[in-house]
């Protein structure tokens, strides 16, 4: 393991997961959501863990921003805080 | 309020950060759980079950009882979302409706409680919230599905030998029905696959795997003992457990898939099955 990636990817984890927080449009965040899975997705890939990893894309980047496209579809887009 | 639940939620931070020094570290082999349980697993799963990957061997058989009850959970999820969404069948007429002509795309708009056209063969139902029939997206997304099927078949198949097994391939296969929906509209998933069938479906995969942990009772075993069921299947009782982990991940798979199925559903429509994405 290169620890350079491994922090780049660490940093990379933190900065999507604050990201997905903080934008309004919920859409976007949705979508921030789903590649701050992708992100722990390579990170269990890293520690060795291949088949939580397999999940992690499935369920985390795959189903569950779909299911949050569905639900910003039939709620609103913006949020009101 | 706000700042309340940022003072929580930093304070948790701060306590969860100072329990994480505590763990074993990574790789340790001291740590409680390298010290016995995981060298019988790596030493012992082959020959113990011939199963390669030790990690479906644990799910499926070594710790079969956890991975029933998160089958449960899954079931329980879906049938959750049925029954707080769900609209039970109530058809509501008071809403505005279109239809399409099928031949001239001519579109009429019903009012409620108007006159729907009577003849199902000519006109299609299409959406309030209409977007343009793209057909690029359609007929790519129409290209990829049956490949993501194959492949998620072959995750669930082939769990044994690599990373997989009946979770993955479970949510595989529901998101290329996802992908229609989306790519298409909801009525077109509905009518491949009815909210019915889903829901039985889904009943049926934890079936299979209670089921088949109870079959091994009637042979003298113990429950999930799927070594004794080697008599039904004509196998050693070795390679018995691994086809018993087979069987119940099909199981799994099946409940995993219309689970999701039945909540995207529900989410995308409201409960009415139809009209969404």
């Amino acid at each position: 393991m290169i620890w350079q990636i491994d922090t780049a990817m660490l940093l990379l984890v933190v900065v999507v997961a604050l990201a997905s927080l903080q934008v309004k449009d919920l859409l976007g965040a949705g979508i921030l959501f789903g590649a701050y899975s992708f992100m722990m997705c390579v990170l269990w890939t890293v520690m060795g863990a291949v088949d939580v990893a397999f999940t992690e894309a499935t369920v985390g980047a795959g189903v569950s921003t779909v299911l949050f496209i569905a639900a910003v579809f039939r709620t609103s887009r913006r949020t009101k805080d | 309020m706000k700042k309340l639940a940022f003072v929580t939620i930093l304070l948790l931070g701060i306590v969860l950060m100072a329990i994480t020094a505590d763990f074993p570290r990574w790789g340790d082999p001291l740590s409680p759980a390298s010290t016995y349980l995981s060298p019988h697993f790596i030493e012992k799963t082959m020959e113990e079950t011939s199963v390669p990957n030790i990690v479906t061997a644990v799910l499926g058989d070594y710790r079969g009882y956890d991975t029933m009850f998160e089958t449960t959970v899954v079931f329980c999820a879906g049938a959750a979302c049925f029954f707080i969404l769900g609209s039970f069948g109530r058809e509501e007429d008071d809403k505005i409706r279109y239809f399409r002509h099928r031949d001239t795309g001519v579109v009429l708009k019903v009012q409620p409680h108007g006159t729907r056209p009577s003849s199902r063969a000519d006109f299609e139902r299409i959406d309030p919230t209409w977007t343009p029939y793209d057909f690029i997206i359609s007929r790519v997304a129409g290209l990829m599905i049956p490949f993501i099927q194959l492949f998620g078949l072959y995750v669930v198949a082939h769990g044994h030998h690599s990373p997989g097994g009946g979770f993955q391939g479970g949510v595989i296969l529901a998101a290329s029905f996802l992908l229609l929906a989306l790519s298409h509209n909801m009525r077109t998933l509905s009518a491949r696959i009815s909210n019915k069938v889903l829901g039985l479906m889904s009943a049926s995969g934890v079936l299979i795997y209670a089921g088949w942990g109870a079959l091994a009772l009637a042979f003298g075993g113990n429950f999930l003992d799927y070594s004794v069921l080697g008599v039904l299947l004509g196998l050693d009782p070795i390679a018995a457990r691994s086809m018993g982990i087979m069987i119940v991940e099909i199981g799994v798979a099946l409940t995993v898939m219309s689970t999701m199925i039945i909540i995207y559903n529900n989410v995308a429509s409201l409960g009415a099955y139809d009209e969404g994405l």
